[in-house]
């Protein structure tokens, strides 16, 4: 899949967990800022890994600690597209 | 209550089918149990694992309780058991059947085994007791709920004595995979309280009692356990997964009520210590909340670190702990810790067991859903 749609596609899902426009996701933009709570995360992961066919590292006892960052969309963006390109 | 208190852990390796696709791989998995040791083939078929379980433990308790049911009036000795999943091995096995295999016929008894009433039933049957009988499911509060009424229905005056417990088997692989998809498994050990915990460990059994209106016991020379002081029962309505600090405070603070005590009186707490990041700090706040300072002077522990999270039977083996530390004086210890975390600051009894006189024991339990029960024991009179 090319960058521009990982974006997209990533866009996409969260917006629809925050209830927001697509346009509305900024890459600077927390999760929790959007209103997406931890069981939104779980559920927003889940649909990640289904999109992308690809599975992402994630426990929700210990974001910080888990190898895939959350901080922001964009952060969600870069590390989706580490596991993507891994898939090869 | 050996291995607990000696700190065992029976944690280990998840031998299930098709655990190559798990990414869990670990749980509280009863091994080497033949039941073709305990039934017989014409009982097997109408047992799942879950009832098993149950009958295997009520067998037990009946034996040491030395009750005959049938010595007076049957209809006054009733059957409340917890469980969440229910004949889930049944479920699980007989799905593979018809979806996965393609069969398009099932053994006839697939309903009688996989219904969540059939524990409560099948031991009901086995002793007799035509009395009030039912079998509660709140998920991880199951078990506390069903005790919690059993003894609210001998209190009540309903019935003299009930079989109560719970039991769950849910080790599947249709049972780890869904609670895979909620991310808050751990893949290398249960360690409640500690800085560097990382999720649920699931298990796997059945703990069953007699509980007997005291009179009662003692007109027939019982040998008598511990007494059951009180019960209280609470609901966050707040959020379907996430523990309310309120709502667990509230049942813990119902449960001191109903037993007439004081904070100080409480000895033991057996924490519901799940060991994931949320639980074990909430709990430890609504404890902090309700106990006050004497939250400093107490003993809590969470023997999941041991046996893992039964689910709907986790509170009737967590009982367990309660009743060592008032009957024997000790008190189970939470293995696995490693580093203290700010949030969780009370006495967890770390890793080694301790000795100590309690007087009252309380058992903690908050389900998935927002539903809390919390059981008191005192030792026996």
């Amino acid at each position: 899949m090319m960058a521009e749609n990982v974006k997209e596609k990533i866009v996409e899902i969260i917006a629809e967990q925050a209830v927001l426009q697509p346009s509305d996701v900024t890459m600077d933009a927390t999760l929790e800022e959007l209103g997406v709570d931890s069981l939104g995360l779980v559920e927003a992961i889940f649909a990640i890994e289904e999109a992308f066919d690809i599975q992402v590292p994630f426990n929700a006892n210990d974001p910080s600690e888990s190898d895939f960052d959350v901080s922001n969309i964009g952060a969600i963006i870069k590390a989706v597209e580490t596991l993507v390109a891994a898939k090869g | 209550m050996q291995a607990m208190a000696e700190g065992r852990c029976g944690i280990g390796t998840l031998e299930i089918r098709d655990a190559a696709r798990l990414q869990i791989g670990i749980a509280g998995q009863v091994k080497g149990y033949d039941e073709a040791a305990h039934f017989g083939r014409s009982e097997l078929v109408l047992y799942d694992r879950f009832t098993q379980f149950a009958l295997l433990a009520a067998r037990e308790a009946m034996d040491q309780s030395g009750l005959n049911v049938g010595a007076s009036d049957p209809t006054r000795t009733g059957v409340v058991l917890g469980t969440s999943g229910g004949g889930l091995q049944t479920q699980d096995e007989n799905y593979r059947l018809v979806y996965e295999e393609g069969k398009n016929r099932v053994h006839p008894f697939v309903v009688p085994r996989l219904m969540n009433n059939a524990a409560t039933s099948h031991v009901s049957m086995t002793h007799g007791a035509q009395g009030p009988s039912f079998t509660v499911a709140t998920a991880c509060a199951s078990s506390n709920h069903a005790m919690g009424l059993a003894f609210h229905l001998i209190r009540s005056g309903m019935v003299d004595s009930m079989i109560t417990g719970g039991s769950e088997s849910m080790l599947v692989f249709g049972g780890i995979k869904a609670w895979e998809g909620l991310r808050v498994m751990s893949k290398d050990g249960c360690r409640p309280f500690s800085a560097t915990r990382n999720g649920m460990v699931q298990g796997e059994g059945a703990a069953v009692f007699v509980f007997e209106e005291l009179e009662h016991a003692r007109a027939r020379g019982a040998n008598i356990i511990a007494e059951v002081i009180g019960f209280a029962m609470s609901s966050d309505a707040s959020d379907i997964v996430m523990p309310s600090r309120d709502g667990a405070a509230r049942a813990i603070a119902g449960a001191l009520k109903d037993a007439k005590l004081n904070p100080s009186d409480v000895g033991y707490i057996n924490a519901h210590g799940t060991g994931t990041a949320a639980n074990d700090k909430t709990e430890c706040g609504a404890v902090r909340d309700v106990y006050g300072a004497a939250a400093d002077d107490l003993m809590m522990s969470s023997t999941k670190s041991m046996h893992g999270h039964l689910i709907g039977g986790t509170g009737a083996v967590e009982l367990l702990a309660c009743i060592m530390a008032v009957r024997d004086g000790i008190i189970a210890p939470t293995i696995g810790y490693e580093e203290p975390d700010p949030e969780c600051d009370l006495d967890i009894v770390p890793n080694v067991a301790r000795e100590a006189k309690v007087e009252v024991a309380v058992s903690n339990a908050f389900a998935f859903g927002g539903m809390n029960a919390v059981i008191a024991l005192r030792r026996a009179p």
